[in-house]
C-alpha cells in the first residue's frame, strides 16, 4: 500500500511546489515589492558597451535626462513577449531606453537584437551579473526608471505591458517635468 | 448578437459535459442501463455544441469584428484570409476553446468506436472524459471567456503576432493539443478499469489504438513545432530546450514508454500496475505542460503578469484530476503482479529497461525545468538551468537506449538466452564500429561526434533489419501491421539519431558584411549577394536580399532573405532563407543594415542533414499510426 501511496505523495509535493510558485507570483503583481531604490540615487555602475567591450559606461554618463533602464537577456522568453512594447516605447520617444544586458553572451544577444529588431539607445552588458546585485535585480526582464539626476524613481518587474506603460510608466515620467 | 451565442453554445457544452460526467457513471455504478446509454448522445452533443462556439469565434475572426476583445487584440484588418482562420488559437482563450473542441472530438471519437465494448466500460470511459471536459469548459467559462466584448469596440485591431504568421503554424497547434488531449483516452480507460476494479490487462487492448495515435499527433506536432522554430525564429537551431518546448517533450517520452508497457501488458500481462500508473502519467504531464506554458509560471519566473485566477484554477484541476486518480490507483491498483514471470534476459526485460530510461529522462527535464521555481521557492537564489544540463544529461540516459533498442524485438518473451540474439546482432555490431572509424576518418568535417551518431544509426538500422529478415525467413510467420509499424518507427530513431549527431558536429555558420557583388565561400559553396530592395507584403514592408548560391560554378539556389516590418504592431521579423535537400540546408538570414555604403550583416549557414531529424519524427509517427491499425485491435471482445 505505501509503494502505491509514492506516485500520490510525490504528485503533491509537486503541487505544493507549484501552488507556492502561482502565489509568489501572484502576490508580487497585486503588492508589487517597492526596491529600496526608489526615491535613492541609482547604484554605482562601470559596465561595458555591448559589441565594445573597450568603451565603458558609468551612471554618471547618463545623466542630464531620465532614462528607463530595461534589463533583458538573450535567453529569456518573457523579455522576447515584452520586446514590442520597449520598442513601441522608444520609438515614442517619450524617454530613453538604456538596454541592460543580463547574463548572456555578446554573440547572443547581438543575434537576438538583430532578430527582434535594437530599440535601445545604448545597450550595457554584464555578464557575471555582479553590478545587478547591486540594482537588486534578480531576473529578466525588470525596468527601472531613472531621472536626470540619477535618483531612482520606479521599478517595475516582469515584462511591461502597453497598459503598465500607459498607467504607470507615463505617469511617472509625468511627475518628472 | 453572433459572439453572445457563442458563448450560450459553450455554456450548453458546459451542462452537457456536467451530465455525461455525473449521469453514465452512475448508471454503471448501479447497473442502470438506460442512464449508462446517455453517454454517447451526451458526446455527441458537446462535441456540437463546442463545435458551434468555435466556429463562431472563427466567424468573428473572418468578419473583423472588433467589438470582441479577444479578436481585437489577435487580428487586424490587413491580416490576410487564412490566418484569421488560424489567429483563432494564437493567444490563450482561443487555443484553450481549439483544446476543448479536440477533447469534445476524442470523447465523440471513443462514443462512436466502441460499439464492441461492454456497455459499463463505455458509460465510465466517457463519463471520464466528460469531467475532463468539464474542468476545461469551466476554465474557459470562467476565466478566459474568448467571446468578451470590448466597449467600445476597437477601429482596428492589433495584429496576430508575427511570429506565428505562417504555414507552420496552421498545423502545430491543433496536432500537439490532438496529441495532448489524446492521452486522455488511455487515462479514460485506466480510471474507469480502477473506479470498476477490474484491473485486468482488457482496458489495455481496448485503450492500445489510441494511445498510440495520440503520441504519433504529438509526434508530429513536435516536429513541426521544432521545424517551424528552425526556420522561423531565423536562429538556425532545432531544439532550445525551453520550458514550453520541455512541456511537450516530456509527455512525449511517457506517452513512448506507455506504448512500449501497453504492449507487454495486453500480451503478456505483465507489468499491470506500471501501464496504468503511466496512462496516468502522460496525461497528467500534458496537463502539467498546460500549467506552465498558461500560468506563465515558468515563461519567466516572474511572468505571472496576466491573471493569476487561470493558474490557481488549473492548478486546483491539476491537483483534483492527478491527485484523484493517484488516490485511486493506491487503493484500487493491483494487489500482486499477476502477469507471467520472466526471467532477466527476457524481452519483458529489455521493455522494463526502456521504460526506465524513458521516464527517467522525463523526470530529468522536469526537474530541469522546475528547478528555477524550486530555487525561488527555497531561496537557494536564480539558478538557471540550461541546455548543457539537458544536452548533457539526455545523451547520458538515451545512450543505453540506442544501446538496448535492437535487442528487444530480437529477444523472446519470458526467456531468453541472451548469448543467441548477441551473436545475431555481433556482425552488426561490427559493421557499426566499422561506419564510425570511417566517418571519423573520412568525412573531412566528421568529428568523434558524428561517428558516434553514425555509428549508433547503422546500429539501430542493422539491429531493426536482422530482425526483419529473421521474420521473413521463418516460415508461417507474416508481418502484422503492429510489428512493421515498430519496424518504422525504429528505423525512425536511427535516421533521427544521425540527422541530430550529423547536424550538430558538423554544422558551419558564418556572419558576414556584404555589399552588393561580394562573394563568400562557405563548405564548397559559393554565396554572391546582390543587394537588398524594397519589397511591399500583404501586411508588411520587407527588406528583400537576394543571394544567388553556386556550386563548382553551377547555380544551386536563389535565395531571399527577408526583414518585415508589420505595419499593424510595428514588429520586425526576419524571415529567414531556406534552401532545403536531404543532405543539406543552405540557410540565409538578413541582419541589421551597416549604415556606410549599402552594406548588410548577413548570416549563413550551412547545416548537412539536418532534414534527417525531421525525416526520423514523421517516421516514428507513421510507425505509431500504423501499429493502431493493427487488425487485432479490431476484433470483436469476448465478454466473459
Amino acid at each position: 500500500m505505501i509503494k502505491r501511496l509514492l506516485p500520490l505523495f510525490a504528485f503533491l509535493a509537486l503541487a505544493v511546489l507549484l501552488a507556492a510558485g502561482v502565489m509568489r507570483n501572484s502576490g508580487k503583481d497585486t503588492s508589487a515589492i517597492p526596491s529600496p531604490l526608489i526615491g535613492k540615487p541609482a547604484p554605482a555602475f562601470s559596465l561595458p558597451v555591448l559589441g565594445d567591450p573597450t568603451r565603458l559606461v558609468s551612471g554618471a554618463d547618463l545623466l542630464g535626462r531620465p532614462y528607463l533602464l530595461n534589463v533583458w537577456g538573450s535567453w529569456c522568453p518573457a523579455c522576447r513577449d515584452e520586446h514590442p512594447v520597449i520598442t513601441e516605447l522608444a520609438t515614442s520617444g517619450a524617454v530613453r531606453v538604456i538596454g541592460y544586458d543580463y547574463k548572456d553572451t555578446t554573440e547572443e544577444a547581438q543575434r537576438w537584437l538583430e532578430q527582434f529588431g535594437n530599440p535601445y539607445d545604448l545597450v550595457i552588458t554584464d555578464e557575471a551579473g555582479l553590478a545587478a546585485l547591486d540594482w537588486g535585480i534578480y531576473g529578466a526582464p525588470e525596468s527601472f526608471l531613472v531621472d536626470a539626476s540619477g535618483i531612482v524613481r520606479w521599478k517595475f518587474v516582469g515584462p511591461m505591458t502597453s497598459e503598465v506603460v500607459r498607467d504607470q510608466l507615463l505617469p511617472e515620467l509625468e511627475k518628472l517635468k | 448578437m453572433l459572439p453572445e451565442l457563442g458563448l450560450v453554445s459553450l455554456l450548453l457544452a458546459l451542462l452537457l459535459s456536467l451530465a455525461l460526467s455525473v449521469l453514465p457513471m452512475l448508471g454503471a455504478h448501479r447497473g442502470h442501463g438506460p442512464w449508462m446509454a446517455t453517454a454517447r448522445p451526451l458526446a455527441y452533443a458537446q462535441l456540437l455544441m463546442i463545435a458551434i462556439s468555435y466556429a463562431l469565434l472563427t466567424w468573428a475572426f473572418l468578419q473583423h469584428d472588433f467589438s470582441v476583445a479577444y479578436v481585437a487584440n489577435n487580428s487586424n484588418s490587413l491580416l490576410p484570409l487564412e490566418y484569421r482562420f488560424t489567429a483563432v488559437w494564437s493567444a490563450h482563450e482561443g487555443s484553450l476553446l481549439l483544446w476543448v473542441l479536440l477533447l469534445a472530438l476524442w470523447t465523440a471519437l471513443v462514443a462512436r468506436f466502441s460499439r464492441a465494448l461492454p456497455a459499463p466500460v463505455v458509460a465510465r470511459v466517457l463519463a471520464v472524459m466528460g469531467m475532463i471536459g468539464l474542468g476545461f469548459l469551466a476554465f474557459t467559462v470562467f476565466t478566459s471567456n474568448p467571446f468578451e466584448r470590448l466597449l467600445p469596440g476597437a477601429v482596428d485591431g492589433r495584429d496576430m503576432n508575427p511570429l506565428l504568421q505562417d504555414v507552420g503554424m496552421i498545423f502545430h497547434p491543433p496536432l500537439l493539443y490532438i496529441g495532448y488531449v489524446g492521452f486522455a483516452v488511455a487515462f479514460a480507460f485506466a480510471v474507469a478499469a480502477l473506479i470498476d476494479g477490474k484491473v485486468d490487462a482488457q482496458w489495455v487492448r481496448w485503450s492500445r489504438p489510441w494511445t498510440n495515435v495520440a503520441w504519433s499527433f504529438l509526434t508530429l506536432g513536435i516536429a513541426l513545432g521544432s521545424f517551424w522554430a528552425y526556420y522561423e525564429l531565423g536562429w538556425g537551431g532545432w531544439w532550445f530546450w525551453d520550458p514550453v518546448e520541455n512541456a511537450s517533450f516530456m509527455p512525449w517520452l511517457v506517452g513512448a514508454a506507455l506504448v512500449h508497457s501497453q504492449a507487454v501488458t495486453e500480451k503478456r500481462g505483465n507489468f499491470r500496475g506500471w501501464t496504468m500508473l503511466l496512462a496516468i502519467a502522460a496525461f497528467s504531464l500534458s496537463l502539467l505542460g498546460a500549467f506552465l506554458v498558461r500560468s506563465g509560471v515558468l515563461t519567466s519566473v516572474h511572468a505571472f503578469a496576466s491573471d493569476p485566477d487561470r493558474g490557481m484554477f488549473i492548478l486546483i484541476f491539476l491537483a483534483l484530476v492527478v491527485g484523484g486518480s493517484l488516490l485511486l490507483y493506491a487503493i484500487r491498483a493491483p494487489q500482486v503482479e499477476t502477469g507471467k514471470p520472466f526471467a532477466a534476459t527476457s524481452r519483458e526485460t529489455f521493455l522494463l529497461a526502456n521504460n526506465l530510461l524513458l521516464t527517467a529522462s522525463a523526470a530529468m527535464i522536469l526537474l530541469g525545468t522546475l528547478y528555477p521555481l524550486l530555487a525561488e521557492a527555497l531561496d537557494l537564489g536564480k539558478i538557471s538551468v540550461g541546455p548543457p544540463y539537458f544536452g548533457l544529461l539526455f545523451i547520458l540516459l538515451m545512450a543505453p537506449l540506442v544501446l538496448l533498442l535492437p535487442f528487444g524485438p530480437l529477444m523472446r518473451w519470458q526467456r531468453e538466452d541472451i548469448t543467441q540474439p548477441m551473436r545475431w546482432l555481433a556482425p552488426w555490431a561490427a559493421l557499426a564500429a566499422v561506419a564510425g572509424v570511417v566517418t571519423f576518418f573520412a568525412w573531412p568535417e566528421g568529428t568523434a561526434k558524428t561517428a558516434f551518431g553514425i555509428a549508433g544509426a547503422v546500429w539501430i538500422l542493422g539491429g531493426t533489419a536482422r530482425f526483419m529478415w529473421q521474420r521473413m525467413r521463418s516460415k508461417g510467420s507474416r508481418f502484422t501491421a503492429e510489428m512493421t509499424g515498430m519496424l518504422l518507427a525504429h528505423a525512425g530513431v536511427a535516421v533521427f539519431v544521425a540527422g541530430v549527431f550529423i547536424t550538430e558536429s558538423t554544422s558551419i555558420e558564418r556572419d558576414v558584411a556584404a555589399r552588393a557583388g561580394d562573394q563568400f565561400q562557405l563548405r564548397g559553396y559559393e554565396f554572391k549577394f546582390e543587394g537588398v530592395e524594397k519589397h511591399p507584403g500583404p501586411n508588411y514592408l520587407a527588406d528583400r536580399g537576394t543571394v544567388r548560391v553556386f556550386r563548382d560554378g553551377q547555380p544551386v539556389a536563389v535565395m531571399h532573405p527577408e526583414k518585415r516590418a508589420y505595419l499593424a504592431g510595428g514588429q520586425v521579423m526576419t524571415e529567414a532563407a531556406l534552401d532545403g535537400s536531404l543532405s543539406r540546408d543552405l540557410y540565409v538570414a538578413l541582419g541589421e543594415p551597416l549604415d556606410q555604403s549599402g552594406g548588410w550583416a548577413l548570416r549563413l549557414y550551412v547545416k548537412p542533414y539536418i532534414r534527417l531529424i525531421w525525416l526520423g519524427s514523421l517516421m516514428m509517427a507513421l510507425g505509431g499510426f500504423v501499429v493502431a491499425f493493427d487488425k487485432r485491435f479490431r476484433r470483436p471482445v469476448v465478454t466473459p
